[in-house]
């Protein structure tokens, strides 16, 4: 069999492509296939830091930037809306409650829109060489994460500032950014794929960023809306992330229900994206 | 010997226009639903061709392959599914072995990164491991012969030292499976040489190698068998010489003056218009033009739909594929106003045929704006030749591509 002798020429390789290859026209649902990711670990790494070093260079206030954005909406959202709006923020001080949720949805906002421009972004790359294409809008939404930790490092003085210490929710962080992560993997990858076949994304996204907020338990709680709403804001697969984040680093309660709702969106968010995605990467170096 | 690359009955096909820039708006997706998207869909009316078709071969490990063909003839896109950047409409691909496919010097770089950064980055896109980066690198940066300037951002760099750079990471690649596409196209003339070289070492230490070039010096050099390529099928496989004379030669029933392009299938364009024959005014029937003579030509065709500001084109290319010049008609005749359907004739003069002696190849084109109607790549092949009563004042042996009147005058003391 001629696998099992190639396999053995060339043991001495363990790259990132297999030793027996077949091509063929595909169908099918293999985007997301982990093997494939955990052999490429290492181009995703390089693919990361990238994007980081690319992000940041000739900056003049660098990685910064990651705290401004959410440090000046906390401000703005503080202003508007702690005194105005009859919204007021369970127990938590109203500019931790805002920071604590400014926090996944920066993260969300910005790997949705990173995420949207990567693959077409790279086509010089992609019709030059072949690499799972996935591993692309995953970098672009990974890299967030690192501005993500920048942001939770700001929390450290906003909270002794506050007196409001953390406690034992803290244990829950990891889950909580592991929730927003996978949620905005999701719209990355989905908008990276659509973007491929519709241009209008450039122009819809950050449209809808800006609804989409409005849309997300971010300057509110979920259960400050009204009971028979709280259903329609749960479909939000955002709405989750974002009061996780707060239950962990505030200690505010976490409602169940809410999760599981918000989880089943994103399920669905999931293989919206790998469908999609898949289908373009069936034709990808020939539109781009 | 098992083969390491075994083809069978590949095939990649193409919706006409939709190769580049294909992509689309929503709003034209829903007004092309709304429309009957559905007929259209099955693919009555779209025009597709296949860019390759038909394709079986085996490669043993070892060999060292040269692909070559006209623009058009497949050979990149046989690459690219290869190298699976496209997928196949047809047909199945073994490879046994590492890949590595060199498309483009430079693919992965970063013009912000430095250049140790882009090492890194462009091996990893590539296909190296890390620990693989790490162990070549100062190999890498010996080859490439950019010391000095590793933590400089290569935005930064001269092109030359780009491409150094970019070809020497890839150049220390070391899959089993190297292909590669005229990428020696690049750099000067020692760097060529110096790349050449690699080449060679990768060959003699038993590496499968896949080589498109139109150099056919480099393939003459490299490689021990060809596989040559014409309208997506293999034409020809096997001896070098054999395949390179015939792709030189190459054109249609060669010594005819008068070929029938109704039929050919090599040709793309949004169609409307079709070229159906092309003549070469010749005296006994073959397409030789006397060295000097103007070159006639006579083209026949049909147009389908009635076309506005019609403009025609006769491009010369010599048989290697270097385009020598372009004869649109607007030069004299501007734009063809309006076209009703029917059969037309016209015909083309170029006056003043400073050709050296060869073979080229015609290509005809007809457009209107931006948009190419028809064309026929290599419609007509033909022979320009030294004759006695061409001009009587030249010499048979000159070099270059034409000839060119040049004054001299006598020495005078200075």
């Amino acid at each position: 069999m001629p696998g099992v002798r190639s396999h053995d020429r060339c043991a001495a390789y363990t790259g990132a492509l297999e030793l027996h290859i077949r091509i063929r026209p595909t169908r099918g649902w293999t985007a997301l296939d982990p093997r494939t990711l955990w052999s490429n670990r290492e181009l995703l790494y390089f693919l990361i830091w990238r994007d980081l070093k690319v992000r940041y260079a000739q900056t003049a206030l660098g990685a910064a930037w990651a705290v401004l954005q959410p440090l000046s909406l906390m401000l703005l959202f503080t202003v508007l809306f702690s005194r105005f709006s009859r919204l007021t923020s369970s127990q938590a001080p109203y500019p931790l409650f805002a920071y604590a949720a400014l926090l996944p949805w920066t993260f969300f906002s910005n790997a949705t829109t990173h995420g949207a421009h990567s693959l077409v972004g790279s086509a010089h790359i992609l019709t030059k060489v072949y690499f799972p294409r996935v591993l692309i809008p995953l970098a672009a939404v990974l890299s967030g994460l690192v501005d993500l930790l920048f942001g939770l490092a700001m929390l450290v003085p906003l909270m002794a500032f506050y007196h409001w210490p953390p406690g034992w929710h803290l244990l829950w962080l990891p889950v909580a950014i592991a929730l927003t992560t996978v949620v905005a993997l999701g719209a990355g990858i989905w908008m990276a794929a659509v973007n491929v076949k519709y241009r209008d994304v450039r122009f819809a996204l950050p449209f809808v960023i800006q609804l989409w907020l409005f849309a997300s338990p971010v300057f509110y709680s979920t259960d400050q809306l009204p009971a028979r709403w709280q259903w329609v804001s749960a479909l939000n697969p955002v709405a989750a992330p974002i009061e996780a984040f707060r239950a962990s680093l505030l200690g505010l309660p976490m409602n169940p229900g809410l999760l599981l709702t918000s989880g089943a969106a994103t399920l669905v968010l999931l293989a919206a994206a790998a469908w999609t995605f898949r289908h373009v990467e069936h034709s990808f170096a020939d539109i781009v | 010997m098992d083969p390491i690359i075994s083809v069978r009955g590949l095939g990649k096909q193409y919706r006409i226009g939709a190769q580049r820039a294909a992509y689309r708006t929503l709003r034209e997706s829903i007004m092309r639903t709304l429309s009957g998207g559905v007929r259209r869909r099955s693919g009555e009316g779209a025009r597709t061709f296949w860019a390759l078709r038909d394709v079986t071969v085996d490669v043993a490990p070892g060999e060292v392959v040269g692909i070559i063909g006209r623009n058009g003839a497949g050979k990149s896109t046989l690459l690219k599914v290869l190298s699976r950047i496209t997928e196949p409409t047809e047909g199945e691909v073994d490879l046994y072995g590492r890949v590595g496919c060199l498309l483009e010097v430079g693919t992965g770089f970063h013009g912000e990164l430095t250049g140790r950064d882009n090492i890194f980055l462009s091996g990893a896109v590539l296909g190296m491991r890390r620990e693989e980066i790490n162990r070549k690198f100062d190999d890498i940066v010996a080859f490439a012969e950019v010391a000095p300037f590793l933590d400089t951002p290569i935005k930064h760099y001269s092109s030359g030292m780009t491409v150094r750079l970019a070809f020497s990471v890839a150049a220390h690649l070391d899959p089993e499976i190297l292909i590669i596409d005229e990428v020696l196209a690049v750099g000067d003339a020692p760097f060529q040489q110096k790349c050449l070289g690699r080449m060679e070492d990768a060959a003699r230490q038993g590496r499968t190698i896949l080589f498109v070039s139109h150099n056919m010096a480099a393939v003459r050099g490299l490689c021990r068998r060809v596989l040559l390529l014409e309208a997506g099928r293999i034409a020809m496989d096997g001896d070098v010489d054999a395949c390179i004379n015939r792709y030189l030669a190459r054109g249609t029933a060669p010594g005819t003056n008068q070929v029938d392009v109704s039929a050919v299938h090599r040709r793309h364009g949004y169609g409307g218009l079709q070229f159906q024959r092309v003549t070469l005014g010749a005296a006994d029937n073959r397409a030789i033009v006397a060295l000097g003579r103007p070159i006639d030509l006579q083209m026949e065709v049909r147009v389908e739909t009635a076309v506005n500001d019609l403009e025609l084109s006769v491009v010369v290319e010599t048989a290697e594929g270097v385009r020598v010049c372009e004869c649109p008609s607007s030069l004299t005749l501007g734009r063809i106003a309006r076209l009703e359907p029917g059969a037309y004739r016209l015909e083309c003069r170029i006056d003043q045929n400073i050709l050296n002696p060869g073979r080229y190849v015609l290509t005809v084109i007809a457009g209107c704006g931006r948009r190419v109607l028809d064309e026929v790549p290599d419609a007509l092949a033909f022979e320009i030749a030294w004759t006695r009563d061409g001009a009587p004042d030249s010499r048979e042996d000159l070099s270059g591509l034409v000839r060119v009147r040049s004054t001299w005058t006598a020495p005078t003391p200075s």
